[in-house]
């Protein structure tokens, strides 16, 4: 039967060679795996754009490796488990030969194990807490040491600040970079009173009891500022309330992991101004390839107003990169792909170059933004060159002898230097 | 000899406009434009004017500091800006000249950041001190005893002589006492405290926890005795300071709830929908500001009636076209509902953006009252907190009072009997259906001043209103305003104590054992409608 529809589809596709499913058979497909509908819509939707106009630029300069690539979309609706099952579906039924996709934790831990029983690739392009390196995953965001860990030394060599303020939602990102962050801090001597840890639940609101105890952790005199790893629409009502009981930038500046120009795009950003956020892109970083990038976003989105982060900046590099290995490696065989990708360099959006790491993690350079009001950064502070991705922090006792390098013979995203063996996965 | 001329002119020329208008040295913004454009340079640029004894020197600064000082690209002229519509009227930096109007990319704007912020409140502040509105001098005083020194401390004794109000003066001795504190003798120092060590300021605070360890022994009884007493009050401002977050989150919680307590109290429809009668409210809110950009002021009060008639309309097909075909059938309604709050939602997404939208808040709502340094209530959170009280009296008013309440209330109670006594009880059902979706969507015009406007926040509201209803007896309107601000207050006492994530868990197991002992809530219906 089978045998039979092979024969069939041979001797159809042999008569009608520009049929659409002979062109479909002569695709590279590329999997895009992001919310576009539930809470996290509210930021995913833009990466699928992002990764739609990406091919579509590539599909202009010619292909790859001769062929068109075709972007399949699926909608994983904010739901966990069913990132899993579209991952599936993406490999097993769309056969993509790399995804493109996810963002929370939570969703990429959901896909993991599908990816890597499967052996296929994803690209994940957001910030997360690091303590993670998979064979088949690639991570294009920041590392906490590519973003929470710099800005907390801008802080203290820079604005002077001695007490700090950890706030964050509930849930394993802030909770594991917040626990990266106190590490560092007690080890740079910062004493255990100078230091306020609070989480808040998922979407908190009412922000008036936490404000008033910042207020009041802040009015010892010595200089004080929050590390915000709240997470999206908790922000809005966060900074609010600052503006509510009269807490300035200038007194008590926060800096933010969760706040791009997108998240700024919907929101009246009067009582945010001067407050700061860490990245490794800014839509208002001025270079010539952001420009063009930029140009070139906007007039696929046909809207002048739609503006660019950080997680689209990871998109352009981790695409360029994929593209890169393949016609490096010559087949888009994951196996061959993911060897052949170490190592590449890509030029990233800021104007320098990031390479692909040995432990799948990708070099940028960190940057420190002040929040204007028209919803852009103004930046302030940057880092001198390119910061290399720490997949197992230095600082976590648990993790501070791990490494991760999958390049043969090591191959081994968990390998204890201290013990000499590769245990288990990831945490 | 030409050349002369036009280097003659131009000069007398110069000299002219600095004449006509009264002014020395206001030629120096245009002249250093092209450094405040430079981050590198802009520090420098700004420490010249500082330096400078132009006559429009305060203005300078405070555009710098509002963000509406800009640069004209084409001529590199320094204008101030205010924004009409998407377009910028501009006014010359140097003489206060109308310039036209510039679009958003004619013109850039003068970027600081927040050290030279702290600068430039800090000048600002120093030629404040002379203003003739009092307010103004308040404020600057208040600036310059954050980081007193020397020049500031004469500065300030030197207007103290002159100085008639009396709110100004007060700040004005606070200045010479806590120089005191820094540089006076023993004695002045044990005087000092005992006059101003009833001041609950932070630079107060911190001054006397400095002089807690002092080696002279009178200096460090009398300020521990201080410090004391400044725990106490402090401790006190504090407790209530906790019962007005608490009454104002239990605001929101009722303002949330009122129109649930219709639809689901009155009616018994389960009205999973009705977080997104919220954000129709809020929605109205942001598209009156954005069809009335010049009037934001007053946005809210348009936007009130316009979110009412929004959601009520809503509520009304809702109720025509799923809800009239299910009573009787809680757990489809149930479904149905839920059905509709997912489909509006993703309508919000599809139609508006999947990103929140901006609602700017307008001045009158921002800003604090201060009773005392440590505490203050923020202006919008009372506006919000009388706000529901007026839509839970107007309601009470609606029900209690009008024909139409009193067939709401017949229908509700007897169904069969208001049908037997005239009421038609179809059209009764839809008005009171939309009637409470139209306080939610009022809700959301007050909510959109706290938090987020966007395609999820009635998820959030969802489930609190169903607690604060089913909480405070399902069927009274006063159970419900009861039961929101008493969970308000109690949530706020936990939140310090255990935290905001456990505040919410207790709170949760509190009603939930609550609610096995008295299933009917706080204020359980009585007589016959009870009998179900």
């Amino acid at each position: 039967m089978k045998l039979k529809n092979a024969i069939m589809g041979a001797v159809m596709a042999g008569f009608t060679v520009a049929t659409p499913l002979a062109i479909a058979e002569d695709t590279i497909k590329v999997g895009v795996l992001h919310s576009l509908s539930g809470t996290m819509a509210i930021s995913e939707t833009t990466l699928k754009d992002t990764m739609l106009m990406l091919i579509e630029q590539q599909n202009a300069k010619g292909g790859l490796l001769g062929k068109q690539l075709e972007a399949v979309v699926v909608d994983p609706a904010s739901d966990w488990p069913l990132f899993a099952e579209k991952a599936r579906e993406l490999i097993e039924v769309n056969s993509v030969d790399a995804v493109f996709g996810c963002w929370t934790s939570v969703s990429r831990k959901s896909v993991l194990p599908v990816f890597e029983e499967l052996n296929s690739l994803l690209f994940y392009p957001v910030q997360y807490e690091g303590e993670e390196s998979s064979k088949n995953v690639f991570y294009t965001g920041a590392a906490p040491n590519q973003q929470a860990i710099p800005a907390v030394i801008y802080l203290k060599e820079d604005i002077g600040v001695e007490r700090w303020i950890l706030a964050g939602t509930d849930y394993v990102y802030p909770r594991t970079t917040n626990k990266i962050l106190e590490a560092y801090l007690l080890d740079s001597g910062v004493a255990a009173e100078d230091i306020m840890i609070n989480y808040t639940p998922f979407g908190h609101s009412d922000w008036q009891s936490i404000v008033s105890d910042i207020k009041k952790f802040g009015s010892t005199g010595k200089k004080t500022a929050v590390v915000s790893t709240i997470n999206g629409d908790a922000n809005v009502p966060f900074y609010k309330e600052l503006g509510n009981q009269g807490v300035s930038a200038e007194d008590i500046p926060v800096v933010a992991f969760s706040v791009g120009e997108e998240e700024l795009s919907g929101i009246d950003t009067a009582p945010l101004v001067g407050h700061l956020a860490a990245w490794n892109y800014f839509m208002s970083v001025e270079s010539d390839v952001n420009d063009e990038f930029i140009g070139n976003w906007h007039k696929f989105t046909g809207d002048d107003g739609r503006v660019s982060n950080d997680p689209m900046e990871a998109h352009h590099i981790g695409f360029n990169m994929w593209v890169q290995a393949v016609e490096k490696a010559g087949t888009t065989d994951p196996d061959a792909v993911q060897e052949a990708i170490i190592g590449v360099t890509v030029p990233n959006l800021t104007g320098g170059v990031s390479a692909m790491l040995p432990n799948h993690h990708v070099t940028k350079p960190v940057l420190i933004g002040e929040i204007q009001d028209d919803g852009q950064f103004d930046v302030v502070w940057e880092t001198k060159g390119m910061v290399a991705g720490d997949a197992w922090s230095d600082f976590l006792p648990d993790s501070k002898d791990i490494i991760a390098d999958w390049r043969k013979p090591m191959s081994c995203g968990n390998y204890n230097v201290k013990t000499g063996v590769c245990s288990g996965q990831n945490l | 000899m030409l050349l002369f001329t036009s280097l003659l002119f131009t000069g007398l020329y110069t000299g002219n406009t600095d004449a006509e208008n009264g002014g020395i040295g206001n030629d120096l913004i245009d002249q250093i434009a092209e450094e405040l454009q430079n981050r590198k340079t802009i520090a420098a640029a700004i420490d010249e004017i500082l330096a400078s004894k132009a006559e429009r020197k305060r203005e300078w600064l405070e555009a710098l500091l509002s963000g509406t000082l800009y640069f004209r690209k084409s001529d590199k002229k320094v204008v101030t800006v205010t924004k009409q519509g998407s377009s910028f009227e501009l006014t010359a930096a140097s003489d206060g000249s109308a310039q036209g109007t510039a679009g958003k990319r004619e013109i850039s704007k003068v970027k600081i950041n927040n050290s030279l912020r702290k600068k430039l409140r800090n000048a600002i502040a120093e030629m404040a001190l002379d203003d003739p509105d009092a307010k103004a001098r308040v404020v600057a005083v208040e600036q310059m005893l954050q980081s007193l020194d020397k020049s500031k401390l004469a500065a300030i004794t030197q207007r103290a002589s002159t100085e008639t109000d009396s709110s100004v003066k007060k700040l004005m001795l606070l200045a010479t006492h806590l120089n005191a504190l820094d540089n006076g003798t023993g004695p002045e120092k044990v005087a000092a405290i005992q006059i101003i060590g009833n001041n609950t300021r932070d630079i107060v605070v911190q001054r006397l926890t400095s002089l807690s360890s002092n080696e002279d022994p009178a200096v460090a009884t009398e300020a521990n005795a201080a410090l004391v007493e400044i725990q106490k009050r402090i401790s006190f401002y504090e407790k209530i300071e906790t019962v007005l977050f608490g009454l104002s989150l239990g605001s929101v919680l009722a303002m949330a709830a009122i129109g649930l307590a219709i639809t689901f109290g009155v009616m018994g429809v389960i009205n999973m929908a009705h977080g997104e009668m919220i954000m129709i409210g809020a929605y109205t809110t942001w598209a009156v500001q954005q069809a009335l950009p010049a009037f934001i002021e007053y946005s809210l009060i348009v936007a009130v009636p316009l979110a009412f008639i929004a959601a009520f309309l809503v509520g009304v097909l809702i109720e025509f076209l799923v809800i009239r075909h299910l009573y009787g059938r809680p757990l489809e309604t149930l479904l149905a509902t839920f059905g509709i709050s997912l489909i509006l939602q993703q309508s919000a997404r599809t139609f508006i953006s999947a990103q929140n939208v901006p609602v700017s808040n307008p001045s009158w709502l921002s800003g604090q009252w201060h009773f005392d340094p440590a505490l203050s209530v923020a202006i919008n959170r009372v506006v919000i907190f009388f706000f529901c009280l007026a839509v839970f009296a107007a309601l009470m008013w609606l029900l209690r009072r009008t024909f139409f309440g009193l067939k709401v209330r017949a229908v509700s109670q007897n169904r069969e009997m208001a049908r037997a006594m005239g009421a038609r009880s179809a059209r009764i059902d839809s008005m009171t259906f939309g009637l409470g979706a139209g306080i939610a969507g009022v809700a959301g015009v007050a909510l959109s001043q706290l938090t987020n406007v966007g395609p999820n926040m009635g998820q959030s509201y969802i489930v609190d209103s169903f607690m604060v209803v089913v909480f405070g007896g399902v069927g009274n309107l006063w159970g419900t305003l009861l039961a929101g601000l008493s969970l308000g207050v109690v949530n706020k006492f936990l939140e310090p104590w255990v935290g905001a994530v456990l505040a919410k868990i207790v709170v949760l197991v509190f009603i939930i054992v609550f609610i096995q002992k008295y299933p009917r809530g706080l204020f359980p219906q009585r007589g016959r409608a009870a009998g179900d």
